[in-house]
């Protein structure tokens, strides 16, 4: 593999391998005082951010400095791309001045599609971190370790992707990568949320979320982004919360073992209730430990090949 | 005036070749072939049983100048212009500055002339400043210099119907045609693509049909109440066609252009993220080009028009939401149609010389274009060898930018020469 750009097209096989990695390296810095590995000793791995993230930025920050490779954030407010300089630009020189690996996030679909394509005659690996309403790839990862370790399996589980389907990333990626790994998905959304053509993916789709939690092993709530409340895309955030927001009496509609996934950051109140968040069914801060671990697994997979 | 005999053409495609006297600027003799008497100063041209076309008119191109010389010129555009075979071009308002008064259309005009390979039309802003929001001196410009015909904010849509309404009116004193870029802008923002199963899955911002098709039905309809002439640019939608066979059975005056790119690329090329496949509107789906293609051979859709939109390297090497749109047209334009259109039977070489030529020269007005290929008419003509084809390279086109979707494309039928007013402008994909 030199480039995760997408979920779309990426096999059973090797996705269930970049998992197995992930697992195999919370494993062994499980209990480590020192959680440091040589894996990535002398490889240098740059973020460059054009989109504000905590989470995920960190995230990549941390996996890169646990295996010990040399991380550089780029965001573009303090950079040369602050100065008009063109991504295509900023890539190239990124590249030559010796990084192996950009993360990237972008407003733009595809920008790191492009970047791959600028970079192919170069020994930079490109990861998508987040582009426009396109894919998250790394969030499904994480999302698919996170099912994997509470439920055992995803072949066979019935998964609800709830809320802003439309503009979510991480819906995107979700699908394809739970389908490949054999999950039934139901995206469940005001019929002004969910995407043109959804119909030809490999979901159901459903606009009552009640109906559908009772068989539901798994529920992904997603974030809604404030500036979609104010589109009308809604009636009103209590509208909105009423038909989809995750509360307790939803909760205790699910499965005694189906479990609660938030990408984050949560809208407390909004999309999740406050207890349902905090609850023991409640996956969201496993998902941001085992993000470290499954961007590892992707670090050493794009960088260090089969030679761990 | 220099003479030139064509021998052995087949004008329309049909029937025995026949030599072709021109005199004068004009076609002073069709006769069978070796039965003209050519004074021996006479330049020969043996077209070999090529196709023999009224030269093409092209109702949309932008040229780029004044403003974005970077890019085009009005020489660059004439140079590509009749190397694809056309005579005459409308370049359209939305230069810098825009072509919203007569200096800027006279301007445009005198440029064309000076370059001389094509008659360069220019068309009119609509609105001031193309911002939608008061008339632009419509008349001094169509009385003016250049005569303006052709009306159009293209780029952007007039969005306002009471504007609308007033520019139909108002154009009804003049005689000329309000050309509309149909796009509700209340249905675009930020649109990217196509809305449709790939642009939802790859994460672009959907462009709806229904954004293209609500203002052609509300200008049809104000163009009826006001009894004036509509033009539509870029039809790209199935629906669209829909609209527009209903408007001309009621009897509106609307007439409807689509361009090459619309009849042959679909929105698969999304997939490539790569910008130069950007253009507005946008590339649609497999049913609406086979729709178009119907309309266009049935008359439902008038005409070809290329929406010739050259743009700087820097403005498509760059991520698909920041890169502008638009494509180069002018070159390729009836390789285009006789991919689609001709080779799938749909249209004869007649059938071409009408979307191309003979249709564009009528909406737009003009009397020495688009005329039937007679002694006594103008020589204004092209021959196009209808069994070559020819590998499209973007950078060995005419134009200055180089932004052909068609890269790397063979395509069939070669323009081998272009004529304007007798004189050969470009002659074996050369300026002449």
């Amino acid at each position: 593999m030199r480039d995760l750009l997408t979920t779309d097209g990426l096999g059973h096989d090797e996705a269930t391998a970049i998992l197995d990695t992930a697992d195999e390296l919370k494993r062994t810095l499980l209990g480590r005082e020192v959680r440091k590995l040589p894996t990535l000793r002398g490889r240098t791995v740059i973020t460059m951010f054009y989109e504000n993230s905590t989470r995920t930025r960190v995230s990549f920050e941390i996996a890169g400095k646990w295996m010990s490779a040399d991380v550089i954030n780029v965001s573009a407010g303090g950079s040369s791309v602050g100065k008009g300089e063109s991504l295509r630009d900023t890539a190239l020189t990124l590249s030559a001045a010796g990084a192996d690996c950009v993360i990237v996030r972008h407003p733009a679909s595809g920008a790191p599609h492009r970047l791959s394509g600028w970079l192919a005659e170069t020994r930079t690996s490109v990861v998508n971190a987040g582009d426009g309403m396109h894919e998250h790839p790394t969030q499904a990862l994480l999302d698919a370790a996170t099912l994997r370790e509470r439920l055992g399996s995803i072949e066979g589980r019935r998964i609800a992707i709830v809320g802003d389907v439309l503009h979510s990333r991480v819906a995107r990626s979700n699908v394809h990568l739970l389908a490949t790994l054999g999950a039934e998905v139901v995206l469940v959304a005001p019929p002004t949320l969910l995407p043109h053509g959804v119909e030809q993916w490999p979901v159901t789709t459903a606009y009552d979320l009640d109906s559908q939690l009772p068989g539901i092993d798994a529920v992904m709530m997603l974030r809604v982004q404030a500036e979609r409340m104010r589109g009308g895309f809604f009636p009103s955030a209590r509208e909105y919360s009423i038909a989809y927001g995750l509360n307790e009496k939803r909760l205790a509609m699910l499965p005694d073992h189906a479990v609660v996934l938030h990408p984050g950051p949560m809208l407390r109140g909004m999309e999740i209730a406050s207890p349902v968040a905090d609850s023991p069914r409640a996956a969201i801060t496993e998902q941001v430990s085992n993000g470290v671990h499954v961007r590892m697994a992707v670090l050493y997979h794009l960088l260090a090949g089969e030679e761990l | 005036m220099t003479e030139l005999l064509i021998t052995g053409a087949r004008p329309y495609g049909e029937g025995d070749p026949v030599d072709v006297l021109v005199a004068d600027g004009v076609i002073a003799e069709i006769g069978e072939r070796g039965a003209l008497r050519a004074p021996s100063s006479a330049e020969v041209l043996d077209a070999a049983g090529q196709v023999l076309l009224p030269g093409l008119v092209d109702l949309h191109t932008h040229l780029r100048e004044p403003g974005r010389e970077d890019t085009e010129t009005i020489e660059s555009g004439s140079r590509a212009a009749a190397l694809g075979g056309y005579t005459a071009v409308f370049a359209m308002a939305n230069t810098d500055p825009v072509a919203d008064n007569a200096l800027v259309t006279g301007h445009v005009l005198r440029r064309g002339r000076e370059a001389g390979l094509v008659d360069v039309h220019p068309v009119g802003a609509v609105t001031v400043g193309l911002a939608g929001e008061r008339l632009a001196e419509m008349g001094t410009m169509a009385t003016g210099e250049a005569g303006v015909r052709i009306f159009s904010d293209d780029g952007k849509c007039v969005a306002d119907p009471l504007l609308m309404r007033r520019a139909l009116e108002y154009s009804t004193s003049l005689g000329v045609v309000i050309a509309q870029h149909a796009e509700e802008p209340r249905l675009t923002g930020g649109a990217q693509a196509h809305e449709g199963e790939r642009a939802s899955r790859l994460g672009y911002v959907g462009w709806p049909a229904s954004a293209e098709e609500s203002i052609v039905a509300r200008d049809c309809v104000l163009a009826r109440h006001a009894g004036a002439r509509l033009h539509v640019c870029h039809v790209s939608t199935t629906g669209t066609v829909d609209v527009l066979s209903w408007a001309k059975g009621l009897g509106v005056d609307v007439s409807a252009e689509v361009t090459p790119h619309h009849l042959l690329l679909t929105d698969e090329r999304l997939e490539t993220y790569d910008p130069v496949n950007k253009v507005n509107p946008p590339l649609r789906a497999e049913p609406d080009i086979e729709r178009l293609r119907q309309a266009l051979a049935d008359g439902v859709l008038d005409c070809v028009a290329t929406d010739h939109a050259p743009h700087a390297e820097q403005d498509k090497s760059c991520e698909w939401d920041a890169a502008r749109p638009g494509m180069l047209g002018l070159q390729t334009a009836l390789s285009i149609v006789a991919d689609t259109m001709v080779r799938t039977g749909l249209l004869d070489w007649r059938g071409v010389a009408r979307v191309m030529s003979e249709r564009p020269a009528e909406i737009a007005g003009l009397s020495d274009q688009g005329r039937p290929l007679a002694e006594g008419e103008p020589a204004n003509l092209v021959l196009v060898d209808p069994d070559a084809e020819w590998t499209v390279r973007g950078a060995e086109l005419a134009s200055i930018a180089g932004n052909t979707p068609y890269d790397g494309m063979r395509l069939p039928a070669v323009v081998t020469a272009t004529l304007l007013r007798g004189r050969l402008t470009a002659r074996e994909g050369k300026i002449d």
